[in-house]
């Protein structure tokens, strides 16, 4: 019973059973076994429990309780355990050198830059067309990993389209419905001063870049115009109400709530503030434009619809706008 | 018996020679060594629950109607995803219970190693050898909150769905190929073609959970490797590691560590409610919700995002969305770079190149603690940043205050945090008997009028003699029966 630890060339003698460093490290070891063992019993009642509360499909807050009651239990005991009755030392372990020998280290080096370098010298040419095989490869195989992904957005010129496609066209042209979300047309006397709802072209419900928030802020008759400040367009409005893009020019959160008394439109999420009076010119926060104004006008039923398209990409801004 | 099937595997294996080494291994003993721990740990469970709720999850963005049993969505038109997470929260039996532990060890596993890095930090522990387990773990933390992030947005409620969509305009921020990137990755124009919820999925419960266990495998490789870091105390050097062996006492004590972990996550997960998705309702890009935060780890970026001025350059014919792009890429593009970089940075500060197995305390070194708790308060200043509207209406303030007072604070708040702390560990370095036990002081007058100031001897117990400390034994000596049954015998000190 004897044998050379490294660092040690005589042999250790074996270590007594009553070495402090062997000893717990509580003053009454028989009164923490007892309650490390209690501990673990509790854990295990825990998790009988936590069976037959599944069973009987009780309550999250049961199953919970019971689970964590077990696993506190079943904690405390062998922290306990360990912490207060194994062998505490301290021990100690020597650290050896990190790096290699200084032959290994050159060995080493030498396999790189010798075996290596002499591939160099000689297959200069074979290790270029590899490398830039090699590139080519990574590419081919990049390449296709992602374009396949999605389309390419589309060109700023292509006013016309599919919304998925560009982030400069929407669904809204000349002479668009005003429907809510369920498809349900928005007439003329359908809000009250002060109210708001958002709206889509009919057919494209509920569609992201289409957002659209209905604003009324005076009771006037069709054709009459709102007085809006600049950069609003009075002449896009009719009867008392104007219509912007819903999608926030800062992150395209959708620009949900209206107070009414101050006539601004609010962005939940960062807390933009647009000046419906004014075209939506951004008052306080990261916004940095207006919401893009939709014209829009009453056909002589009473049907509010749209006299045209926006004349800019709505939402946040991105490399290829103008 | 067990003599000879440990010799039948090392037989095979050869085990032997390195297991004992393993076996022997000393771990230090402190608290704040635990800290990384409570990560591991969290990990453990959130890979548990985890797979338990991908035995639930659908993760198809397909519009169905919901029929579960929570009556006021009854009839409504969701999405798959939605209405899995919603069935494995209610239909599915202790699916809740998963579900929000797997939410809160998240929380958990992304502060804990926040906490462990900044311990690592302080104390100097990436100095030369361990710069390679700094960056590995400044990896982690990266891909945790990203896979966080993920998560969080696979039930397509509507509080995550906004998440995303700001995620979509900040890919879309990026100068030339910003909107190539968004619509590679969402299909399309936001919200894209319906494939961002598999995707995301994938993701989440695939590739980055393999690169995070590859490069815990690795954190936990070099910690073996290289060996632990200790602080300074009697016996202690830099060429040695003095503590408690790996077996069996430190096993015990980090397997009891697991099961606390463990306990106070399930009992997070039954007793706080987090994210009840059912309340929130399916995300449509048009509704939103007030107040919403994002999980904690994220707050930073949204209070970055809130303060930021609005300034978009417009020219050439294009638009740099800077009131993005700067406090949502470059700003943590940047913050994650010194993080990666810090033991670079600290060696071109001191030039020193020899190996630190010692700690230092954070006071002994005033610079590097100063720029932490810049860093430090930089980073908290963000994260309240990311509730101007709830402070605006809790203190009844103005927004606009608010705003602008964040705007001031966060750049100037790290600048006096430094020079604050600069100047505590000045004064503590140079303190006397800091750190030791106070004693009373005795004042005496002698006979003739003289008043003289001693300290008291010192109590029992005040200078705790720590034992001399000794290699492993390899073999105890279990002969003497009466001691060997024994519950054990007082431990002698001194």
């Amino acid at each position: 019973m004897s044998d050379t630890k490294p660092g040690h060339e005589v042999p250790l003698p074996p270590a007594a059973l009553d070495d402090p460093h062997l000893q717990p490290s509580t003053k009454n070891p028989q009164r923490m076994q007892t309650l490390a063992a209690l501990a673990m019993v509790v854990g295990m009642l825990g998790f009988i429990a936590f069976i037959w509360v599944y069973w009987i499909d009780a309550s999250n807050q049961w199953e919970a309780g019971t689970l964590a009651l077990g696993m506190l239990g079943l904690g405390v005991g062998t922290i306990c355990w360990g912490k207060y009755l194994m062998p505490q030392g301290p021990f100690v372990e020597e650290r050896h050198d990190f790096h290699s020998t200084e032959p290994e280290r050159e060995s080493f080096n030498a396999a790189i830059t010798g075996r290596g370098g002499l591939e160099v010298k000689r297959r200069g040419l074979l290790l270029g067309v590899f490398a830039v095989a090699g590139g080519i490869m990574t590419l081919a195989l990049v390449v296709p990993g992602i374009r396949s992904l999605g389309p390419k957005p589309a060109k700023a010129e292509e006013t016309e389209g599919p919304t998925d496609d560009s982030l400069f066209t929407t669904n809204w042209k000349k002479g668009s419905k005003l429907v809510t979300v369920d498809g349900r047309p928005v007439q003329v006397d359908d809000l009250e001063v002060g109210g708001v709802l958002t709206v889509f072209p009919a057919g494209f419900e509920g569609t992201s870049p289409d957002q659209v928030i209905l604003i009324r802020l005076a009771q006037l008759a069709p054709g009459q115009q709102l007085p809006l400040g600049s950069p609003g367009k009075p002449e896009w409005t009719t009867a008392g109400y104007v219509a912007y893009s819903k999608l926030c020019t800062h992150l395209g959160c959708p620009v949900g709530l209206y107070q009414e008394r101050t006539q601004q439109l609010v962005c939940p999420c960062h807390q933009s503030i647009f000046n419906v009076n004014s075209g939506a010119i951004p008052e306080f926060g990261p916004a940095p434009r207006p919401l893009p104004q939709l014209p829009i006008t009453v056909d002589g039923t009473g049907q509010m619809r749209a006299n045209g398209s926006f004349d800019q990409a709505v939402g946040p801004g991105f490399w290829e706008r103008p | 018996m067990i003599d000879k099937s440990l010799n039948w595997i090392d037989d095979r294996l050869g085990v032997a020679k390195g297991g004992r080494t393993f076996l022997d291994k000393i771990f230090p003993d402190h608290w704040s060594f635990m800290l990384g721990e409570i990560a591991l740990y969290s990990f453990v469970v959130l890979l548990g629950t985890g797979v338990f709720l991908t035995l639930y999850y659908v993760p198809s963005a397909h519009e169905i109607v919901y029929h579960g049993s929570y009556v006021p969505l009854r009839g409504q038109h969701v999405s798959e995803a939605y209405a899995s997470t919603v069935g494995l929260s209610f239909d599915v039996r202790s699916g809740l219970l998963m579900r929000q532990a797997h939410h809160w060890a998240a929380d958990i596993f992304l502060g804990a190693i926040a906490v462990h890095m900044a311990r690592v930090f302080f104390t100097g522990a990436f100095r030369k050898p361990r710069e390679f387990n700094w960056v590995v773990g400044v990896l982690m933390l990266i891909l945790g909150i990203v896979n966080g992030f993920l998560g969080y947005s696979l039930p397509d409620d509507l509080v995550s769905g906004t998440g995303i969509r700001i995620a979509y305009s900040i890919i879309e921020s990026i100068p030339v190929v910003g909107s190539y990137l968004g619509f590679f990755l969402f299909g399309g124009n936001y919200p894209g073609s319906g494939v961002i919820i598999p995707r995301f999925f994938i993701i989440h419960v695939l590739i980055v959970p393999a690169i995070l266990v590859g490069l815990l495998a690795a954190h936990l490789g070099l910690l073996v490797k290289q060996k632990h870091t200790q602080f300074p105390g009697k016996g202690k050097t830099e060429k040695n590691v003095v503590g408690s062996p790996m077996f069996p006492t430190f096993m015990a004590k980090t397997t009891g560590f697991l099961f606390m972990t463990a306990a106070v996550i399930f009992g997070l997960g039954g007793f706080a409610q987090i994210n009840p998705i059912w309340q929130f309702g399916q995300y449509e890009p048009y509704q939103i919700s007030y107040a919403v935060q994002p999980d904690w780890y994220m707050g930073w970026l949204d209070g970055a995002l809130r303060i930021m001025p609005s300034w978009e350059w417009v020219g050439w014919g294009h638009t740099l969305p800077l009131e993005v792009f700067l406090p949502a890429v470059i700003f943590p593009g940047l913050i994650f770079n010194v993080l990666l970089a810090w033991p670079l940075i600290e060696w071109a500060w001191t030039k020193d190149s020899n190996y630190h197995n010692l700690l230092d305390r954070p006071r002994d070194r005033p610079k590097r603690t100063a720029a932490g708790a810049a860093m430090l308060t930089l980073l908290f200043a963000v994260f309240f940043a990311s509730s101007t509207d709830v402070m605006a209406n809790f203190f009844q303030l103005p927004l606009m205050d608010v705003l602008w007072f964040f705007r001031f604070f966060v750049p100037l708040a790290p600048i006096v945090a430094y020079f604050i702390t600069f100047k505590i560990c000045h004064e503590m370095r140079d303190a006397e008997h800091i750190g030791q036990r106070k004693r009373a002081l005795v004042v005496s007058r002698s006979a003739e009028g003289e008043y003289t100031t001693v300290s008291s001897a010192p109590r029992p117990g005040d200078d705790h003699e720590e034992l001399d400390a000794i290699p492993v034994p390899t073999f105890i000596d279990t002969t003497d029966p009466a001691l060997a049954t024994a519950a054990g015998v007082r431990r002698v000190i001194r």
